[in-house]
């Protein structure tokens, strides 16, 4: 498709890969019909800035923890964004108040926890069933 | 009581496609190449922005001519790709799909007996409309040597006293055929040495591949006074069912094709124009990434057909191939029916795009990719039995 061989492709995938342009691959899960007793949560993060390493090293700090799905230093009215991942409410819970608040920089923070997903990393979750064209047409 | 048919109409032959879909249509579980229409449904940009115009009440006629804004961005858009100026509200008629707009141009330029040149492979309604508006239709065959391309000199050689006007249609249903510039104004200067009338059906332009531009011969200098510049968001845009094409020509041109548009028509739906102004402004992104999908399909499928010994053209436009097939032993219907029948892939016969499709059968690929890859290989299939069937005999 690309007049590329495999090999060629492949070569060039091996280099992203090394070189850390592609960090990984996942698969997207419809949560609509696997369900697992897993919560997702968003929480915003206002902290204070450190005089000499700005929001980085607070944010990288955070990032580290295993539950941390994603996170991003925004604009507006906080400053970090988190998906967090757990087993369960408490465990979210626990996450908050233990580890996220308890870090000196932090000032506030607001959950939110995910009741529905919709679309996610670009799929839809509730497929649209393919329009229907007629068998033969000019 | 029988009733009698008018013998114009009755004379025309059925389209070989609709005799070809009665047969698919008895038929469960097809994989179909046959379909001349983009898999994608329209953006959603554009289908958001007709359902906004619905909640408006924007639910009225419009000009005969179409809604002057739509006029307007076609205007522009023709300028923007075809780089010639229309004057939006002269110059532009808003049809029902390019159909229409063959139709109107051809019963507006066509004198009884006055002959027509198109060239084939063409798309199906070509003979058919020039025969209806009282025309003769004169077919200058292309060839899979010359990529399917028209020339020059076929048409010097096709011209009688009669001949008014010229179709032209690159890129090609059926082929995927476009014209070098270089080719299409050497056509020009045949044109205005024979004071000949161009109608060019250009509905595949922007569905251009390696990175080429769509050339106009509208573009051509001296050509835009005789040229009838054909289009419409169908193909590009996935808007096949939206029906919205459009026509620039000379002003005198379009005042003769509104009269008989605003008599047979009124106008094009108000929903699809509005939908049609989405498209032109802010559609390109979404034509884009189509284009990008279909060329990968196109890169893989005629690969596919080479390597199965079926010779195939690559296309530079539109999204069909037009594998050669003459090579099995079959008719291009007898192969098309039997593949069906025993694999139940569909694609169309050659035949169907008149006498010099035949050898070859035209198969679509704005179908899914995984679709595309399990049709080749029944065709693969379907091939080798006839070579080992041929071989027993």
């Amino acid at each position: 498709m690309l007049d590329l061989s495999v090999e060629q492709v492949q070569a060039e995938i091996a280099r992203l890969e090394k070189e850390g342009i592609i960090l990984g691959y996942q698969a997207i899960v419809n949560h609509n019909k696997w369900d697992t007793d897993s919560v997702t949560a968003v929480i915003e993060v206002k902290i204070t800035p450190e005089r000499d390493g700005g929001f980085d090293r607070i944010a990288a700090r955070i990032a580290k923890f295993e539950e941390v799905q994603a996170c991003y230093l925004m604009s507006g009215g906080y400053d970090l964004l988190i998906v967090l991942e757990a087993r369960n409410l408490r465990a979210v819970a626990a996450f908050v108040a233990e580890k996220l608040s308890t870090v000196e920089a932090v000032q506030s923070t607001a959950t939110h926890f995910r009741l529905k997903t919709y679309k996610e990393n670009g799929a839809f979750h509730q497929v649209e069933l393919t329009p229907e064209r007629l068998a033969v047409t000019p | 009581m029988s009733i009698r048919i008018a013998d114009t109409v009755r004379e025309i032959p059925r389209s070989g496609i609709r005799d070809f879909f009665e047969v698919v249509q008895t038929m469960g579980d097809v994989i179909s190449l046959g379909i001349g229409e983009p898999d994608f449904a329209t953006p959603w940009h554009i289908r958001e922005a007709a359902i906004y115009s619905l909640e408006k009440g924007r639910t009225g006629y419009t000009s005969n001519l179409g809604l002057p804004r739509l006029r307007r961005t076609i205007s522009d858009y023709v300028y923007n790709h075809f780089h010639v100026r229309y004057e939006p509200l002269s110059e532009v008629l808003v049809s029902i799909g390019v159909s229409e707009a063959i139709d109107i141009a051809l019963r507006a330029l066509l004198n009884p007996g006055d002959e027509v040149l198109y060239h084939e492979p063409c798309y199906v309604s070509y003979a058919p409309s020039i025969t209806l508006a009282g025309g003769v239709a004169r077919a200058i065959p292309t060839y899979a040597e010359d990529n399917f391309i028209l020339k020059a000199e076929a048409i010097e050689k096709a011209i009688t006293p009669k001949t008014r006007v010229l179709m032209l249609n690159f890129p090609t249903n059926p082929t995927g055929a476009a014209m070098p510039p270089e080719e299409l104004e050497e056509i020009a200067a045949v044109c205005i040495k024979h004071d000949i009338v161009v109608l060019t059906d250009e509905i595949y332009s922007e569905l251009t591949y390696d990175g080429k531009q769509h050339f106009s011969i509208a573009a051509v200098p001296g050509m835009k006074e005789r040229t009838v510049l054909l289009h419409g968001v169908s193909k590009a845009y996935a808007m096949t069912g939206w029906r919205i094409g459009f026509v620039c020509a000379p002003v005198e041109l379009i005042e003769a094709m509104m009269k008989i548009h605003q008599y047979s028509i009124l106008c094009a739906s108000i929903m699809g124009q509005e939908a049609a102004v989405e498209a032109l402004e802010r559609g390109e992104q979404s034509m884009v990434s189509m284009r990008r999908e279909y060329e990968l399909r196109r890169n893989y499928i005629v690969r596919g057909f080479n390597d199965l010994g079926l010779e195939c053209f690559r296309p530079r436009g539109a999204f069909y191939v037009f594998p050669k097939i003459s090579t099995m032993g079959l008719s291009s219907r007898e192969f098309s029916l039997r593949l069906l029948r025993e694999k139940k892939v569909a694609v169309v016969p050659g035949s169907a795009f008149g006498p010099s499709g035949e050898g070859h059968v035209r198969c679509s690929y704005a179908t899914a990719l995984d679709q595309i890859k399990i049709a080749i290989e029944r065709i693969g299939e379907f091939c080798e039995e006839l070579r080992v069937s041929e071989a027993a005999a």
